[in-house]
C-alpha cells in the first residue's frame, strides 16, 4: 500500500470521526475537532492516545466493564471496522504539548506534582508517571497519556475505579492504586495533570 | 554415692577441719548473687534496644502514622539460617524528604546522588553498560522498605562479603553495583559519582542506628519453595502478571529510546554476576515489590517460579569470568 492509499485511509477515518458513520454520533461533538476534549464538560482528550488503548475503551463501553451513559450506546453502535477507524484516527493526531498555564506552586499543586512524579510509597502508590511514561505522555500500547486531560475527567475515572464502575484496567492495576487515594489527593492529582509544570524539576 | 566419697565426708565431719555443708552454702550464695546481678542486666539491655529506634527517628518524625506499623520493638531473626542472624530492629524509619535537601556543596553532592540514582542513564552514563537505573531494583528512589533501601544498607558497612572475600567499604559496595547490576565500568574511588551516591545514602540514613540490621533491609527472605522453582510455571506467571510492563519478551518497554520499564534479561539487563541472578534474591524482590502497586500479591511459589523463568534467559557474562 503506497502513501497515497494510506492518506486516503486517513481521510476516511477522519470523515468517520467528524461526520459520524451510520448509527454513530460524530466524535467531534464532544471530543473536539482535534480530539482535544472539552475541559468544562470533562470529556477526555483522545488525540495521541495509543490506538490499542482507544480500541480497548470502545470494547469496554460496549461490554459494560466501563460504564458511561453517553459512550455505551455509541460504542455498541460501532462496527469492529468503525471502532478501528476512529481509534486509528485519534491515535494519529498530535498529543498534548506542555502549555504556559502551569499551575502555581500552591500546596495542592505540589501534592499533585508529588503524586505524579514520585508517588506515595508509604501507601504503596507508585508515581503516576512510573507507568504512564515520562511526563505522563503514556506508554503505548497499554498505558494512556494523562497530562493535558481535563481534571474533571481524571477525577471521574479515579472515582470510577474506586466505585467499580470502571473495571477494564489490566490486572486491576489502577483499581489497586485508586483504592488507596483520598478524595483530596484525587483533586490535587487531577488538577495537576491538567496543567502539569515540569519546570520545578530538580536538576 | 561412691564409697570413697562417703568415707571422706564422714572423716571431714568428725575432724571438723572443714564442714562439707560449706560447699552447699557457697554454691547457693553464688547462684543468688548471680541472679541478683544478671536479671536486671538482661532487662536493662532489652530496654536499651527498645530505646534505639526512638532515637533513630528523624526530628520531623512524620512517618509512623503512615506506615501503620506497631511501635518499635525487637524482632527475632526472620529465618533460621546457618549462621546466627543478627538482631533485626524494627524502626519506623523515615528518611528525610527530598524537599528538605541540604544546601551548600554537600547538598549539591546529595542532589547529584539523587539524580544518579533515579536516572543513572544520564548522570552516570560513562559507567553504565546496560539500560537500567539504580531505581529499577531499589524502588522509591532507594527509600522503600523491603526494596533494598539505601538507609538500611549504609550503616551496615564496612562489612565482609563472600562475593569478593574481603571487607568492603560502602564505596566498594557501590562500585560492585556498577560492575554487575549496571554491567558497566567501576567508577574510580573518590570519583564524583561515588561520592555523590555515598552522600545521598548517608543523607537518607540520617538518624538511623549504625551496625544493626534494620527491618526493611534488603528484600524479605522467602521460605524454601514447596516445589522446585519451575520455568514452565514461571512463564505463565510472567505472562499473566509481568508482561504488560516488562514486555512479552522481557525486554522492557521503551519510550523515545529510553527504557520506561526495565529489560529483565538480554544485552541491556544486569549481567550474570549480579546478585539478582541468585534466584532467592530475585524471588524475594519480586514477591515484595512486583507488580508495581500490588506487592505480595503473587504467592511465594509463583515468585520462585517467575524468578526461575527470568533467570533462565541469557544475559551479559559475569565480568569475573572474562580474562582481561
Amino acid at each position: 500500500m503506497g502513501p497515497g492509499a494510506a492518506h486516503a485511509d486517513r481521510l476516511a477515518d477522519a470523515a468517520h470521526a467528524q461526520q459520524g458513520g451510520p448509527g454513530t454520533t460524530a466524535c467531534v461533538a464532544c471530543h473536539g475537532a482535534c480530539g482535544e476534549g472539552q475541559a468544562a464538560a470533562g470529556f477526555p482528550r483522545l488525540a495521541g492516545q495509543p490506538k490499542a488503548y482507544l480500541l480497548k475503551q470502545l470494547q469496554a463501553f460496549s461490554s459494560g466493564t466501563r460504564k458511561n451513559p453517553q459512550m455505551e450506546p455509541i460504542a455498541r453502535a460501532l462496527s469492529a471496522q468503525q471502532r478501528g477507524d476512529v481509534a486509528d484516527y485519534h491515535a494519529s493526531l498530535p498529543g498534548w504539548k506542555a502549555d504556559a498555564k502551569a499551575a502555581a506552586s500552591s500546596p495542592q499543586s505540589l501534592l499533585g506534582s508529588s503524586f505524579a512524579t514520585r508517588g506515595n510509597w508509604n501507601k504503596e502508590i507508585p508515581a503516576c508517571f512510573a507507568c504512564h511514561g515520562p511526563d505522563g505522555a503514556g506508554i503505548p500500547p497499554h498505558f494512556p497519556a494523562l497530562t493535558g486531560q481535563p481534571s474533571a475527567y481524571t477525577r471521574a475515572q479515579l472515582k470510577a475505579w474506586q466505585a467499580g464502575t470502571r473495571s477494564n484496567d489490566p490486572q486491576g492495576l489502577m483499581k489497586a492504586v485508586a483504592d488507596r487515594i483520598t478524595d483530596a489527593e484525587i483533586d490535587a492529582i487531577s488538577l495537576y495533570l491538567e496543567h502539569p509544570s515540569f519546570s520545578g524539576r530538580r536538576e | 554415692m561412691p564409697n570413697w566419697f562417703s568415707k571422706w565426708f564422714e572423716n571431714q565431719k568428725h575432724t571438723r577441719a572443714f564442714h562439707p555443708s560449706w560447699i552447699l552454702l557457697v554454691v547457693a550464695t553464688t547462684i543468688i548473687i548471680a541472679s541478683i546481678v544478671w536479671i536486671p542486666a538482661a532487662l536493662i539491655s532489652k530496654a536499651e534496644y527498645r530505646r534505639l529506634p526512638a532515637a533513630a527517628l528523624p526530628a520531623s518524625g512524620n512517618s509512623a502514622s503512615q506506615t501503620g506499623e506497631a511501635p518499635a520493638s525487637i524482632e527475632q531473626p526472620i529465618l533460621p539460617t546457618a549462621r546466627p542472624a543478627p538482631k533485626t530492629i524494627r524502626v519506623d524509619f523515615s528518611p528525610p524528604d527530598v524537599d528538605d535537601l541540604p544546601s551548600g556543596e554537600f547538598g549539591k553532592a546529595v542532589r547529584l546522588g539523587w539524580n544518579i540514582f533515579n536516572d543513572t542513564q544520564t548522570y552516570a552514563r560513562a559507567y553504565v553498560g546496560n539500560g537500567l537505573n539504580c531505581v529499577n531494583c531499589h524502588l522509591d528512589e532507594g527509600r522503600k522498605a523491603n526494596s533494598a533501601p539505601l538507609w538500611a544498607a549504609y550503616g551496615m558497612f564496612p562489612a565482609y562479603r563472600e562475593k569478593n572475600s574481603r571487607v568492603n567499604s560502602y564505596e566498594v559496595r557501590l562500585a560492585g553495583c556498577f560492575r554487575f547490576n549496571m554491567n558497566g565500568k567501576v567508577p574510580p574511588p573518590g570519583s564524583k559519582e561515588l561520592i555523590a551516591l555515598m552522600s545521598y545514602s548517608y543523607w537518607l540514613s540520617k538518624g538511623a542506628p549504625v551496625g544493626v540490621e534494620l527491618e526493611g533491609r534488603g528484600y524479605p527472605k522467602l521460605t524454601e519453595p514447596q516445589q522446585p522453582p519451575d520455568v514452565a510455571r514461571g512463564k505463565k506467571v510472567f505472562e499473566a502478571n509481568c508482561a504488560i510492563c516488562d514486555g512479552a519478551d522481557g525486554q522492557g518497554t521503551q519510550v523515545s529510546g529510553r527504557y520506561a520499564f526495565p529489560p529483565l534479561w538480554g544485552k541491556d539487563s544486569f549481567n550474570a554476576g549480579a546478585d539478582m541472578t541468585q534466584i532467592h534474591n530475585a524471588a524475594a524482590f519480586i514477591r515484595a515489590n512486583m507488580p508495581r502497586g500490588q506487592p505480595n500479591t503473587l504467592t511465594e511459589q509463583e515468585a520462585w517460579d517467575v524468578a526461575q523463568y527470568m533467570n533462565s534467559h541469557s544475559r551479559p557474562v559475569d565480568p569475573r569470568l572474562v580474562k582481561s
